[in-house]
């Protein structure tokens, strides 16, 4: 019996026949539709009372199904609901859909039974105008508070040219200028306490700290912090929205801008889930590449991450340090693909050329390099008295909180939990590489930058494994879908001439249906949920960033400090603005 | 006549050299910083860069002279002369030889220590008056190091006074023509070159002005020549820090085959680069450890330092 029957029969025993349909997927993802009142029910059953549970909330978000044609056999839906939970001892997704009617529907929260589900309730919200009864505070999260509309509602305008000139008129701007103003009262802080004031310190979305456009409004008893309110929004840029704009295709470089420290590792997670919906396999080498860049990419991500940490608890040299080693993978990066930060360099189906002549000394140069290098930063930085004095035992969380609150990647690994997704649920082939997956057991700022680091060399490991056994073969899958097409043949008959012809000029169109696929990107899981509607361009295109639940955390990490733990709290959680806005 | 002149030649160069020096001193920490951190800092303007003080202190007086209209504008444009004058007069006790010192107090330690102690005034007033969040922040902070570390800081010297029985700083340095009294006196050593830094709130002692976390703490609101009294006041307070080890526990001017003017410069440079260096290396620990490090190891260091010495001293007299 397929993992698919055990949990349908499961929940049909527990909530009846009618009230859990099962859904194919193309995915193997066990997907189900329930309605939305036995959704609350079936959600707190999932997360407690089944055995091994499925204990994350791994992303919440909707489908504005209005417009869609291939529906095939689904439920009547006007706005649809995805819950994706994670169960770790199942080492398994489960899909659950909620179909809701009407132009203001609404259903009951789950913040009660996951709390991470807090900010996706309000995502939704502000994004397909669904409301959830029973959420704290449901109010717009990525869009300015005056914004009229739903972004993501299929009638909503995508592009600026559609919206008529953009003035902005003094008033307007009084008025947008009073919306920012941070009220206490309506996050329930009070103003005092005991005859004595609070002072509410605005950190951001200008400040050195914050590594980008993040407002952070702390409630200080003198230097204490009592409470804060992460406010997120300034760096969205509606990816998501593009990706019903794009094609296929074009979406690939757009992809390389949601954590934009990771480069091609973007690429990788869109594309594991693109190549799933589309059936497509990889080729060795193409995947073997695909590794090799996405490693390098991690490292590159892990070094900035190490400097600015680093800065961040007031050390000034260590960034330029890493800085200098990110340099020189940009230049093997360079001449691998041409571009430096964001390469665009993977394709559907495998990657964009084929490595350039004499690839590996450069990367073997590197390779001898680097372990050099990071043992002077561990004595520099991590053997440092004050670095520990200033990180140990500072915003931990256990593995119960992180897997509560949909913590993934090195923050939950610090915290004690064994689990990373290349091992778990290999992709483009890491089940042929040998590697460790480092974990501590404290969850603090300390333990993020130990495993930080052993990642580094790890991934160190997986490149030089990539590097000696290089397989042979084409860097590009021969699936008709895969875009663009591999042009030798062209010039030889006129049908994969029209093939190309089509896959250039309109780009891959693909069956309807959906997918999830997700990979252990540089920050934690970063996932893509693709819908198509069996057409040039995807119906619908769901980003699952890390660095969202992790921003979530920051409030419960940072209660009963002071404001240096917070600057090095938000250090410690490897952030990315665009990976949190999106 | 002659020593008349000599007098106001003495006060001028005390009042200029510093002065001017305070603002090379920029270069040079910007220059070694990038040296240590592989990359090349200024050296567009003038040869090796050298005009590029010259440049900034041009851009900064042409600035406009800003005054939040939240701020309290009297205390504001006070504060940033206050950390001037304070140090300014600091450096009239100092012996750089002993015949160049613009005034030979018999009080000179203790002259000082005071004057240091009342450049606090300048960051607080200055952070206060802002009217804004993170510069109170930044001078709530400096009152509370300034407060922890000034204990410790004179009780630090007490050895060495002493040893020299004298508060007057030139026949302290005379004291030391056996030994220089960082060997008798090392400990005493280690603890006023840890209160000189946080003294002048530099990394990693700096938590008024925190910039990763205060963005620029006490000075937040301040920009033009104001900003610029801070930022120069700054380096002369690296600078009287450094000339004081040198006077109190390296011997001052005295040193074999050189002119003593040489010997000073030379031993004050010293140090000047070791607080460079401390900035490169360092990272800066938390307002409440740095207190807490202040009262419970450094303050009883200094009293078990005092209380040997004196015993010392007393045996052996």
């Amino acid at each position: 019996m397929t993992a698919n029957a055990t949990i349908l029969q499961d929940l049909q025993e527990k909530f009846g026949q009618g009230s859990v349909l099962p859904e194919p997927g193309r995915d193997q993802i066990p997907a189900f539709w329930t309605s939305k009142e036995k959704v609350h029910e079936l959600m707190r059953y999932l997360k407690t009372g089944i055995a091994r549970p499925y204990k994350m909330l791994y992303d919440l978000t909707a489908i504005d199904e209005r417009v869609r044609t291939h529906r095939g056999g689904q439920p009547e839906s006007d706005f649809t609901v995805v819950y994706h939970l994670l169960s770790f001892d199942r080492n398994e997704y489960l899909r659950i859909k909620v179909a809701l009617k009407g132009d203001a529907p609404r259903l009951p929260s789950i913040t009660d039974v996951w709390p991470s589900a807090n900010w996706y309730e309000r995502e939704v919200w502000d994004m397909f105008g669904v409301k959830f009864d029973g959420h704290p505070f449901l109010t717009r999260i990525l869009m300015p508070t005056t914004w009229v509309g739903h972004p993501l509602r299929k009638e909503h305008p995508a592009r600026a040219t559609e919206l008529g000139p953009f003035q902005l008129p003094l008033e307007k701007v009084d008025k947008e200028q009073e919306a920012m103003r941070f009220r206490p009262e309506d996050w329930g802080m009070k103003a005092h306490e005991d005859g004595a004031d609070f002072i509410f310190l605005n950190v951001g979305p200008q400040h050195p700290g914050t590594h980008g456009v993040i407002r952070i409004a702390v409630q200080l008893d003198g230097e204490v912090i009592v409470d804060l309110v992460p406010e997120i929004g300034f760096h969205h840029r509606g990816a998501e929205k593009m990706g019903e704009r794009q094609s296929w295709h074009t979406y690939i470089p757009y992809t390389d801008r949601i954590d934009y420290l990771g480069g091609v590792m973007n690429e990788l997670a869109y594309l594991t889930a693109f190549e799933k919906l589309a059936g497509i396999t990889v080729p060795p080498r193409a995947q073997v590449i695909r590794v090799m860049m996405s490693e390098l990419f991690r490292i590159a991500s892990h070094l900035v991450w190490y400097g600015t940490f680093a800065q961040d608890v007031g050390q000034m040299s260590p960034v330029f340090y890493t800085f200098n080693d990110r340099e020189h993978i940009f230049d093997i990066v360079e001449a691998v693909c041409g571009a430096r930060m964001h390469p665009v360099w993977f394709r559907i189906g495998g990657v964009a050329q084929d490595l350039p002549k004499g690839w590996d000394g450069m990367f073997r140069k590197f390779l001898q390099r680097m372990p050099k290098h990071m043992a002077e930063y561990d004595r520099e930085v991590m053997k440092n008295r004050i670095f520990k004095a200033r990180t140990k035992g500072v915003g931990a969380i256990t593995v119960d909180e992180a897997i509560d609150w949909g913590v993934t990647g090195p923050m939950l690994r610090a915290a004690g939990l064994e689990w990373d997704f290349r091992k778990k649920q290999p992709y483009s082939g890491y089940e042929n590489f040998e590697f460790d997956i480092p974990t501590a057991t404290h969850g603090d700022c300390y333990d993020r930058a130990v495993i930080h680091v052993e990642e580094i060399r790890q991934s160190l490991r997986i490149i030089e494994q990539c590097v000696n056994n290089m397989p042979e073969g084409p860097y590009k899958s021969a699936h008709p879908l895969a875009i663009p097409p591999r042009k030798e043949q062209t010039m030889h008959d006129i049908e994969t001439l029209i093939t190309h012809f089509l896959g250039v000029s309109w780009g891959p169109v693909v069956p309807p249906g959906e997918a999830l696929g997700a990979i252990e990107a540089t920050k934690g899981n970063n996932g893509y949920y693709l819908v198509s509607d069996g057409s040039t361009v995807s119906y619908r295109t769901r980003i699952r960033a890390p660095s969202f639940a992790h921003m979530q955390t920051l409030p419960l990490q940072c209660r009963g400090l002071m404001i240096p733990d917070l600057l090095a709290i938000l250090g410690s959680i490897d952030f990315v603005l665009a990976d949190i806005d999106r | 006549m002659t020593t008349t002149i000599f007098y106001i030649l003495v006060i001028a160069g005390v009042l200029l050299v510093p002065l001017n020096l305070a603002a090379g001193l920029i270069w040079l920490e910007r220059r070694l910083l990038a040296l240590w951190q592989d990359r090349y800092g200024p050296n567009r303007v003038g040869p090796f860069g050298l005009l590029q003080v010259l440049a900034d202190m041009i851009k900064i007086f042409f600035k406009e002279d800003w005054i939040p209209p939240f701020a309290d504008k009297v205390v504001f444009v006070i504060a940033p002369a206050i950390v001037m004058v304070t140090v300014l007069m600091a450096f009239a006790v100092v012996p750089f030889t002993s015949t160049v010192v613009v005034a030979n107090l018999n009080i000179g330690l203790l002259f000082f220590l005071g004057m240091s102690s009342l450049g606090v005034y300048s960051v607080v007033l200055g952070g206060w008056s802002s009217g804004s969040k993170y510069s109170l922040l930044g001078a709530m902070r400096a009152s509370a190091q300034m407060l922890s570390y000034e204990v410790f800081m004179g009780l630090s010297l007490m050895g060495v006074v002493l040893m020299a029985g004298s508060f007057n700083l030139r026949d302290i340095v005379e004291a030391q023509h056996k030994v220089w009294f960082v060997i008798p006196q090392f400990l005493g050593f280690v603890l006023f070159m840890i209160a000189g830094i946080a003294e002048t709130r530099r990394l990693p002692f700096d938590l008024a002005e925190a910039e990763s976390e205060l963005v620029a703490g006490f000075h937040a609101e301040y920009s033009g020549m104001k900003f610029g009294m801070f930022f120069v006041g700054e380096y002369m307070g690296v600078m009287l820090i450094s000339v004081m080890i040198s006077v109190l526990f390296f011997g001052g001017w005295l040193g074999p085959w050189l002119p003593p003017l040489a010997w000073i410069v030379i031993k004050t440079f010293f140090f000047i680069m070791f607080f460079i260096l401390l900035r490169a290396g360092l990272p800066r620990p938390r307002f409440d450890q740095l207190m807490s490090w202040g009262w419970k190891i450094m303050l009883p260091l200094a009293l078990a330092n005092l209380l040997v010495t004196g015993a010392l001293v007393l045996a052996f007299k």
